[in-house]
């Protein structure tokens, strides 16, 4: 085989959660009560748009997930033998990006170092310039047609894109006699508008560093694509493992009452009075000494950054259960007050059961009206913390990481401003996406909002 | 009242209780001394005899809950677990990893802290709340609209854009204000008005937003509607049934955060160098000092139990219709 598949945990974890949401979609499908809100939610434009955006963020995230070892040759015995290196699809999809390096910061689509160096003029003499790139603008013939170059480059990328936006603006009609409701065009404008300012990217990355390169020459277009998978795997996987304490507390606690609920609250009470930095940071520390103490556990440097990864979303994840917890106590106290609750009482039905029947299914706007609103703030936390130095890895690319590198770049003089400005438009268009998506599934979930407002 | 208070503060003490525990058992179970002792000392000069020596310099030779070999009443307090955790209670924090006075330390920087978090507080207080009340009054109207999506594009911004751009463009481009560092008294202004800018901003999205669903909720309520229907004056109701009943929730949210000004701004002060409590916390979990992020830790539950304990005191206060049970 040319290559040996690697699943690393988080792969795993995101795996299965897709096919949970697959699931998840699958029987809501079914039943028309269940697939109600999720119409509302999709009457609105921003939650299309919004969709659209964060549907582009996790292809680039399940591509990213895909993770396997390249065959380098054959050992003494014939047997295969695979590089060390972890690679993704995504990693081999943008190898071309991956493997140019340069030699330091250039700005971008620069053809040329940021610093000056001594270089070899064409007469032999050292001169202080600077330097050509490498790989950044190598294939131009002349450095003068530099700007033609770059102006034909995202014009034919623009070109693609529009004539992709126009195939794809002829499904209109046959998506809007599907589902009329609707609003598809909102989905296949921000579509466009996607495709109109990635294509030009793409085209141009293939010649230049279109956000330039990072001080040891890594193409920072590339860190971003890769950062979005590290942001997405913490806001999901965060809530994941939030989930099922959140939701068995906070139900058993308000069914229950008595010393169970006192028990939870204490609990929750507890936890919540750690300020959350402080709480995250001392597990973090701890995790390291644990990780640093115990080298033997993890063989590859992508599995032990994989670990640390896995365990930040495991801590995130556990300190903060407890807002859903509370939540979902307040709103299970008043459901077993009423009447369909007692009347099952009555009838000698199981406690486990009506949790799960009863109780469950008429909490589970709460639920998801939590993931979603938690979603963009796990990804600003992830930011937050790895400036404080207890986030992922330093290994691993994300945009807490970027960030954190560019700072220390500020006082230099021309300012190298490309990182972050990149780490900043990414973060925002996902941030921002994930907000609005969430304001529209509050909206198309929340009982209140539903009063009187659109007929069913 | 004061029976409510008591019980409320015997709970209060259970919670420090239980955070106690919890950061013993993170701190001492996790992982064992000589684990922290490696941590500290660096792959290079571990021997037998220097963890020997690093653990007895910092207290952790001792066993963690019992002490066997010790006689009498030592055989509690000479151990761990009394020495690092119990004392917190009274407030002994110990030595910080450099052997500076953790006490001490929190004494001195909880004034550049202060100078930095009240400011902040009461001015984006009073920024939100009118903010949200305009967009209130201009509610189902374009400007509505867009003060909603400038808020939710401001808080899809992450503070440390916030802090770096302005840490860019006000002090290194313009030359309005020092790019950082503190100084004591008066002078302090010129260092902390662009941190209390930026605190400001960075709170502006969520905090308005907020502030103005609960203006909203309190808008479409019936006595509003009463209110009108007797002919006052949108003014009137405005300032006084609106803004007065949507207070209770603002402020006994505020109510909970006062205490944690103590506790300072984490980022700001760690980017604008202020000796705070923020940026303190912030060297100790880089340097990973253990002992001061414990201290920090439980000072924190201190202050958030306090903050409890506030806002159930300013329902009462506030909301006439709450009662002590």
């Amino acid at each position: 085989m040319p290559f040996k598949p690697v699943l690393l945990w988080t792969d795993l974890l995101l795996w299965l959660l897709v096919a949970g949401t697959a699931i998840y979609v699958w029987y809501c499908y079914r039943r028309p009560h269940l697939a109600a809100p999720w119409g509302r939610v999709f009457q609105s434009r921003t939650a299309i748009a919004s969709t659209v955006v964060l549907a582009a963020f996790v292809g680039m995230t399940l591509a990213d997930s895909l993770h396997f070892r390249p065959r380098i040759g054959s050992g003494s015995e014939g047997a295969a033998q695979y590089s060390n290196e972890v690679l993704s699809v995504l990693d081999v999809a943008f190898a071309y990006l991956r493997e140019r390096r340069e030699r330091t910061y250039s700005a971008p689509l620069a053809t040329r170092l940021y610093a000056k160096d001594q270089i070899e003029s064409s007469t032999g003499a050292p001169t202080r310039d600077y330097p050509k790139l490498t790989y950044g603008g190598a294939h131009l013939q002349d450095e003068s047609a530099h700007g033609r170059d770059i102006a034909l480059r995202a014009g034919l990328g623009a070109s693609l894109a529009v004539a992709a936006a126009f195939l794809l603006s002829l499904l209109r009609r046959r998506l809007s006699r599907w589902r009329p409701n609707v609003p598809w065009s909102a989905g296949l404008w921000t579509f466009a508008v996607l495709l109109l300012l990635t294509v030009p990217l793409l085209v141009l990355s293939t010649g230049y560093h279109v956000f330039g390169t990072d001080k040891v020459g890594q193409d920072v277009f590339y860190q971003s694509l890769k950062s979005i998978r590290t942001a997405l795997v913490i806001a999901t996987l965060s809530t994941v493992t939030m989930l099922p304490f959140g939701v068995l507390f906070g139900i058993v606690a308000g069914y229950f009452r008595g010393w169970i609920d006192d028990v939870i609250q204490y609990l929750y009470t507890t936890l919540n009075s750690i300020p959350g930095v402080l709480l995250i940071a001392a597990a973090v520390l701890m995790m390291q000494v644990y990780i640093d103490t115990h080298p033997q556990l993890f063989p590859t440097a992508a599995d032990r950054a994989d670990v640390r990864l896995l365990l930040l979303c495991i801590i995130l994840g556990v300190t903060s259960w407890t807002g859903l917890t509370r939540l979902l106590r307040g709103e299970t106290l008043k459901l077993s007050q009423l009447e369909y609750i007692q009347a099952a009482h009555a009838f000698g039905v199981s406690s486990a059961r009506i949790l799960g029947r009863h109780i469950l299914p008429n909490v589970a706007h709460i639920v998801i009206i939590t993931l979603v609103m938690d979603f963009s703030g796990l990804v600003l936390a992830e930011a937050v913390l790895s400036y404080v130095g207890v986030g992922v890895d330093p290994a691993t690319i994300s945009f807490g990481t970027m960030i954190n590198a560019a700072r220390l770049e500020m006082g230099r003089e021309p300012i190298v401003w490309w990182s972050l400005a990149a780490a900043f438009a990414f973060m925002l268009v996902l941030v921002l996406a994930a907000n609005l998506l969430a304001d529209a599934v509050r909206d198309g979930f929340d009982p209140r909002v539903r009063v009187g407002s659109v007929p069913v | 009242m004061l029976a409510y208070i008591v019980r409320r503060v015997l709970y209060a003490i259970l919670i420090l209780i239980g955070v106690n525990l919890i950061t013993f058992v993170l701190f001492f179970f996790v992982n064992s001394p000589d684990d922290m002792a490696r941590m500290q000392l660096g792959a290079k000069y571990v021997t037998p005899d220097a963890l020997q020596k690093w653990k007895a310099d910092h207290g952790y030779d001792k066993p963690l809950l019992w002490n066997s070999k010790a006689s009498g009443p030592g055989k509690a307090t000479e151990t761990i677990f009394y020495e690092k955790s119990l004392r917190l209670f009274a407030f002994d924090f110990g030595a910080a990893e450099d052997g500076r006075n953790i006490g001490n330390e929190i004494r001195t920087r909880m004034g550049p802290s202060l100078a930095l978090q009240i400011p902040v507080f009461v001015v984006a207080l009073c920024v939100n709340i009118t903010f949200a009340l305009f967009l209130a009054f201009f509610r189902a109207t374009y400007l509505d609209f867009w003060g909603v999506v400038l808020c939710v594009a401001m808080m899809s911004i992450s503070t440390l854009f916030y802090i770096i751009g302005g840490q860019y463009l006000i002090s290194k481009v313009w030359h309005l204000f020092p790019i950082s560092g503190y100084a004591g008294g008066l002078d302090a202004w010129r260092f902390v008005l662009l941190p209390v800018i930026i605190g400001v901003v960075s709170s502006f999205g969520s905090s308005a937003r907020l502030y103005r669903t609960l203006f909203l909720e309190e808008y479409s309520k019936d006595y509003v509607r009463t209110a009108r229907a007797k002919g006052l004056a949108e003014r009137v109701v405005m300032f006084r049934h609106v803004l007065q009943n949507a207070m209770i929730p603002i402020l006994t949210g505020v109510v909970a955060a006062i205490p944690f000004l103590f506790m300072g701004a984490l980022l700001s002060e760690s980017f604008f160098g202020i000796p705070g409590l923020g940026s303190y916390t912030i060297d100790a979990i880089q340097a990973q000092d253990f002992a001061v992020v414990r201290s920090m830790v439980f000072l924190g539950a201190v202050l958030y139990i306090i903050g409890l304990l506030l806002t159930d005191i300013s329902y009462t206060l506030v909301d006439p219709r709450v009662r002590f049970d």
